[in-house]
């Protein structure tokens, strides 16, 4: 098969790397970048593990071939945090334990913090409906859209 | 015991919240090594056939396969399952176990052969060379034709399809009938479902130095590691996972998963292996909860006290015994449900069927009768003309009363309060007849127990092990598998609170069945109670150490001493004290012991009589309370769920987060398994076998769950703490289909899952979709 060239900046820094044309953007960052963050569910893109963000929007990086991604710009969970310093959504999922097993976590994560920089006000409705295609089967939900609420909050605070 | 807990109770964060907030925590398929190959199993096409031969030849002249293996290279490929237990039950307790298929097969998706290669697609891509030369045969795929003389058989191995009989009864049944003024029966059916975690199965194995085969791979039950060297033919010492948390488990990582076949290949190859499985394998392949065929007639005098009921339960175990046996004794014994009536009689039957094979979920046989006696209660309530709330009260089982096996639980039974609070919350406004758009509204409760700790005569034991640092920093060792409820934080709050530590203070490590003390499965709800209890032994004998330096340095008694803040302190004048560390130091420098390990056993019962069940089986029971208020559109029978109730009575919060994320979790687990979660078993093949056809609740499809914790101190776990893993998913399912009936007023269709909007839309039409 052949092996394609492609760029990609992944938590802004860039990386040039040889892909296969049926390799897919969720085996490139967990098996070539080892960012195992990451995670693989379904591979159907039904249940969001594999959730990723492209420019403040998050996608599902399970059915992205690889050669699609060639120049893009993405953060991935490993990048929201600098150093030991939280992004305020993962603060919020630390205090508010939206997190049990934590595989669901990571996408996520990455999911509300696009749904903020989409809406920095949101409601219930709208958390509930955004964090739709990611699958928690722990939690039951409830820990997350708080832990969205209370870090809409915080950034707003912190904005002032 | 402590008075004032500083600790215990609160909502501390747990040791990985950080970790898993920023994606770094590694799980099973994180793993990568030199010189790695991928694994992957060869599975049957057929639910039932006769294996004539294999032919691997071809896959194994690819160049870059490393290994193709079938049965007759597995040193010991036919066993009988045990998990743990020393002591044979018989009976058909324990059930043959096989590594790979040889005979006839039963089921599809069963393992044939393993090919291990360079990459995954050649591993893959080896499977399709390996010929297997199959006779297809006939299967059967219900449990009520597999009982029955003259079906087809599953094995090859038995005569007949039964795995376990078992009974339970109470008083005279058959003169109860006649005490009776109302009596009401019925057919249930309880779908299997799927744990849907979203990490599906996989890890790694190597051989390590010293020819110890050791792998990295997330399970449920360390234990395995015996199973496997029996399997290989090893010592016990020579086979070790260093076991990693899991995405989830919900006891679907109860059983063995890849840990045999990736053993297998790493021996066959000496290389590392590793092995994942794809959500269509995961949901083919691993265990579900059983299906249940439950027939309950129930009985009362017109005042509504209940005299008689009588079950009967016929369990589909699928291809194989497993846990059948175990979770078919909770399910009798649970079957009459938390209602004290004189005379009951439950029996029970599991067979296999060429299905996929049942086994632990959540719930563990508790949910399936909860379901059904659950629906029973309201339409007896419906036929005597009487509140289902009242009803229930006038049956519940309170402190004292026995089971039907005869035993009595020794802890507290809080129905009464959790009926009441649950009742108070749903209905703190009226009930509309319809919401404004049209839809009709209803409303319901349901109650449940449902046991936590082992078995009682499997002789339940868990250890744990602390090392008091020399800077006052504790490193507790557990081998306790952590799926996700925080079992390993929970023991660290523990040791926190008893010594005056911060949470901060006490690190876990966790999870190796040769480094670390075995804890014992996380399973059966028992982590809490008993790692918990095992912790508490442990961390007190320390204290006992400290506070008897402390005095000897300050020259108070014990009694007069406690630890907070990293101090002992005077109680009466804190300002006498002395920093937690310099008395480890003196500990230390005296030679004193800082390495502790302890033991806490659960109460040990003979095996009962499987005829005739008539003693303890487990060591306590928790209640649950769910409330559930619908909306069902008349015009499509679809339902809304508005509100969601979920009460529990957890004994004692040890970590409140943990405590309810347990309830939420647990409420929303089972939520749609009555209405939606379909697997779609058509003779033995699963046609959901993916997320975009087996529906699991999504975060629109479920309100915000409102929990009520009731803290009776009553339990057997530490500080009084029950546990509520298991019973958290009991009463939802039941809830949510009588609070459907309430909006539609009618019963009918509702008793067999799953209750599509099709059936409720008959319903609502008066049409019996069985007639
Ligand atoms: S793995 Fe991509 S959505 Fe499930
Ligand atoms: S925390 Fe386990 S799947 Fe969400």
């Amino acid at each position: 098969m052949s092996m394609h060239p492609i760029t990609l900046k992944v938590n802004g820094k860039p990386h040039t790397l040889l892909v296969k044309s049926n390799e897919l953007l969720v085996n490139v960052l967990r098996d070539k970048l080892f960012l195992t963050g990451t995670k693989y569910g379904c591979g159907i893109a039904e249940c969001g593990a594999c959730t990723i963000m492209k420019d403040k929007r998050s996608i599902m990086s399970c059915l992205v071939p690889a050669v699609v991604a060639d120049g893009w710009e993405i953060t991935t969970s490993e990048g929201l945090s600098k150093g030991d310093k939280l992004s305020p959504v993962q603060e919020a999922f630390v205090d508010l334990a939206a997190i049990q097993c934590g595989f669901c976590t990571p996408g996520m994560v990455v999911t509300a913090t696009a749904l903020l920089h989409e809406n920095p006000n949101p409601d219930e409705d709208f958390i509930r409906d955004y964090l739709r295609g990611n699958f928690c089967r722990c939690t039951g939900y409830v820990a997350m859209s708080k832990a969205v609420l209370a870090a809409a909050a915080k950034m707003k605070e912190e904005a002032q | 015991m402590k008075k004032n807990l500083q600790l215990v109770g609160t909502a501390v964060p747990r040791h990985d919240a950080w970790a898993k907030a920023k994606g770094e925590q590694l799980y099973s398929d994180d793993f990568t090594m030199p010189q790695m190959l991928y694994g992957k199993v060869l599975r049957s096409k057929y639910p039932a056939a006769i294996l004539r031969g294999i032919d691997i030849s071809k896959a194994k002249a690819l160049p870059g396969v490393r290994a193709v293996l079938t049965a007759a290279d597995v040193p010991k490929n036919e066993d009988i399952t045990k998990f743990g237990q020393m002591r044979d039950v018989g009976g058909g307790f324990e059930g043959l176990y096989k590594v790979l298929a040889n005979g006839k097969v039963r089921s599809k998706s069963e393992a044939i052969a393993l090919v291990a290669a360079d990459t995954e697609e050649l591993a893959e891509y080896a499977c399709t060379l390996i010929e297997v030369d199959y006779e297809v045969t006939e299967g059967v795929f219900d449990p009520r034709e597999s009982i029955k003389e003259g079906a087809y058989v599953v094995s090859s191995e038995d005569k007949d399809n039964i795995v376990m009989r078992t009974k339970v009864e109470d008083g005279d049944i058959n003169a109860a009938w006649a005490l009776c003024d109302v009596v009401v029966e019925g057919d249930y059916f309880t779908t299997p479902h799927e744990h849907a975690y979203i990490e599906t199965e996989g890890g790694m194995a190597w051989i390590d130095e010293n020819e110890v085969v050791t792998l990295r791979v997330g399970t449920q039950v360390l234990e395995h590691y015996r199973t496997m060297a029996k399997i290989l033919g090893l010592p016990h010492t020579k086979v070790r996972n260093m076991s990693v948390p899991m995405g989830g488990g919900f006891g679907g990582k109860e059983d063995m998963t890849v840990e045999m076949y990736l053993a297998l290949l790493t021996l066959a190859t000496r290389r590392p292996v590793k092995m994942v499985w794809s959500r269509e394998e995961s949901m083919d392949t691993h265990a579900k909860r059983h299906p249940e065929y439950l027939h309950y007639k129930t009985g009362a005098t017109k005042d509504g006290k209940i005299m008689a009921q009588e079950v009967s339960i016929v369990m589909d175990s699928g291809s194989y015994t497993y846990l059948t046996p175990w979770v078919q004794m909770y399910s009798t014994q649970a079957a009459a449900g938390p209602y004290q009536i004189p005379n009951v009689r439950v029996q029970s039957v599991s067979a296999f069927t060429n299905n996929t094979f049942s086994s632990a979920n959540r719930g563990f046989g508790g949910t399936q009768v909860n379901f059904a006696y659950e629906r029973q209660i309201e339409e007896l309530a419906a036929k005597l003309n009487m509140s289902p709330l009242e009803l229930r009260r006038r049956n519940i089982v309170h402190n004292g009363d026995p089971l039907p096996t005869g035993f009595i639980p020794q802890g507290h039974i809080a129905l009464e309060e959790l009926l009441a609070k649950v009742d108070k919350e749903l209905n703190r406004t009226p009930k509309p007849e319809r919401l404004p758009d049209g839809r009709k509204v209803g409303r319901a409760i349901a109650i449940g127990h449902m046991v936590y700790g082992r078995l009682t005569f499997l002789h339940d034991s868990s250890r744990v092990s602390l090392r008091v640092e020399l800077d006052g920093s504790v490193t507790l060792r557990a081998g306790v598998p952590d799926l996700g409820g925080g079992q390993a934080s929970v023991l660290c709050q523990i040791i926190a609170e008893e010594l005056g530590l911060k949470i901060t203070d006490v690190h876990p490590y966790i999870m190796d069945t040769h480094l670390t003390p075995l804890c014992g499965t996380t399973t059966a709800t028992r982590q809490l109670y008993m790692s918990g209890n095992a912790t508490y032994k442990c961390v007190s004998i320390m204290k006992e150490r400290v506070l008897e330096k402390a005095s000897s340095i300050l020259g108070y008694p014990p009694d007069m001493l406690e630890l907070a803040n990293r101090k002992v302190y005077l109680i009466n004048n804190p300002l006498v004290n002395i920093p937690f560390e310099t008395v480890i130091g003196h500990i230390s420098n005296d030679g004193g012991e800082l390495e502790l390990i302890a033991q806490f056993n659960a109460p040990f019962t003979e095996v009962p009589d499987l005829a005739d069940i008539k003693s303890r089986l487990n060591p306590d029971l928790t209640y649950t309370c769910h409330g559930v208020e619908v909306a069902v559109d008349e015009e499509t029978g679809q339902f809304e769920m508005l509100r969601l109730i979920a009460a529990c009575d957890a004994g004692k919060m040890i970590n409140k987060n943990s405590c309810e994320g347990q309830i939420e979790g647990g409420a929303v687990y089972d939520a749609l398994w009555a209405t939606h979660e379909d697997l779609q078993w058509r003779n033995g093949i699963t046609k959901a076998n993916n997320f975009s056809t087996y529906l699991i609740p999504t975060s629109v499809d479920v309100p915000d769950v409102e929990t009520i914790i009731l803290e009776s101190g009553g339990g057997l776990g530490p500080y009084g703490a029950k546990g509520v893993g298991e019973p958290s998913d009991n009463s939802i399912a039941p809830a949510l289909v009588n609070a459907i009936r309430d909006a539609i007023g009618t019963g009918l269709n509702l008793n067999k899952m799953p209750v599509t909007a099709e059936k409720i839309l008959a319903a609502v039409k008066g049409i019996d979709i069985e007639k």
